[in-house]
């Protein structure tokens, strides 16, 4: 565990000290729950308006980032098909996975995808996602990445245009309408599963393991 | 240059000079005398900048090969100390007392090639590699590929179609 996480005492501006446990005073310690869809004509409302408006965290794992950003601006014009950019996880519900995926950056996309709230997508673009793409046999660029998050739209591709990044939406957002992007579900399900691919390779796993 | 090299020649134990161009030649060194010469072309010869630090593995003979480029940024020529060390018990001395930036390189090198560095700050620290526990991967006799298969899923290979024969069965399916 590392140090920012461990228990210890710290003094308070006032000068008492003060014992904090930062993995439980910070962390849930409950594992995630699977939300089945109560009522489906609420739920088709509901999907209609999440496809209409998804909201994309600005993450740029690899070198697929310097796609995103054409689509942002007036030549692709994401935003009118309401797919915008969000800075922080917890108002996104889009991760877009772009390009070779270290094991370091690993570990900070498994926070990140943690910290997003319910429904949340993953698209994987690029060839690197899919099977690893020009890193397939590379001591540090993980093959697939559906073996730790569950991901709902590949984009293959090497670098993929910003027109297939566009039709990867829509077909992110027929997903949705249809009512199977559930892959916070299926993370909830298969949780344990996920969590062991995770650690065989992010070796020194200094963190908690619920990282909401 | 021809003056330098004379300059440096007179004062350390030159193993060998190659002239690449004009404006870059490589001197090697022995190990004991690579610190002192880089210092001495810092100081006197205004060889001020330091370029990079790399690490080559020379595994059939046994032997790592560092190099110290610099650069002289007045009259725009580089010259690049080489150095050969052993490879199993791979140590050489430091060199963040004359730039700063070195003790990242060392840093660097410690990780990819198992190159340790006594006393350069924070040389221990991981780089990139968090929590590596196998052979450093930059050394030739670690197998990238193994490892990978081992660790990463890989994916297994898709079933390919011979266009012809596709072809063949789709539009005459009743012909063998």
């Amino acid at each position: 565990m590392k140090e920012d996480f461990k228990k210890r005492t710290v003094i308070t501006p006032e000068g008492k000290p003060l014992e904090i446990d930062p993995v439980k005073d910070y962390f849930s310690d409950a594992r995630p729950k699977v939300h089945k869809p109560a009522n489906p004509v609420i739920e088709k409302f509901a999907n209609w308006a999440r496809a209409n408006s998804l909201w994309v965290l600005g993450f740029g794992t690899g070198c697929g980032a310097i796609e995103m950003r054409p689509l942002m601006t007036p030549r692709f014009d994401a935003y009118r098909y309401g797919i915008q950019w969000r800075p922080t996880p917890r108002q996104a519900s889009v991760f877009v996975i772009s390009g070779y995926l270290s094991v370091k950056t690993l570990k900070r996309v498994v926070r990140t995808y943690e910290q997003m709230q319910n429904p949340k997508f993953v698209v994987g673009l690029g060839s690197c996602t899919i099977n690893g793409g020009m890193y397939w046999d590379s001591y540090n660029t993980i093959n697939r990445l559906d073996h730790y998050l569950p991901v709902d739209v590949y984009i293959a591709g090497c670098m993929p245009r910003p027109e297939s990044l566009l039709h990867g939406f829509e077909e992110l957002k027929k997903i949705i309408k249809e009512g199977r992007g559930e892959g916070a579900n299926k993370y909830a399900e298969e949780f344990d599963w996920y969590k062991a691919n995770q650690k065989k390779v992010i070796k020194d796993w200094d963190m908690p393991d619920y990282n909401w | 240059m021809k003056s330098l090299l004379n300059n440096i020649k007179s004062r350390f134990s030159i193993k060998d000079v190659t002239e690449q161009r004009s404006n870059l030649v490589f001197i090697d060194v022995a190990r004991e005398s690579a610190v002192p010469l880089i210092t001495y072309l810092r100081d006197y010869e205004g060889m001020t900048h330091l370029v990079l630090l790399t690490a080559a593995d020379w595994i059939e003979e046994n032997e790592f090969q560092l190099t110290y480029l610099l650069n002289n940024p007045e009259q725009k020529f580089d010259i690049g100390v080489r150095v050969r060390i052993s490879r199993e018990k791979a140590t050489m001395e430091t060199a963040h007392h004359l730039w700063e930036q070195v003790a990242t390189y060392q840093r660097e090198l410690k990780e990819m090639f198992g190159i340790d560095f006594p006393g350069s700050p924070g040389v221990d620290k991981p780089f990139i590699l968090e929590g590596w526990d196998d052979l450093p991967p930059y050394r030739r006799d670690f197998d990238t590929k193994k490892y990978s298969e081992d660790t990463y899923f890989p994916r297994p290979g898709r079933e390919s179609n011979d266009p012809a024969e596709y072809m063949k069965k789709k539009m005459y399916p009743n012909e063998k």
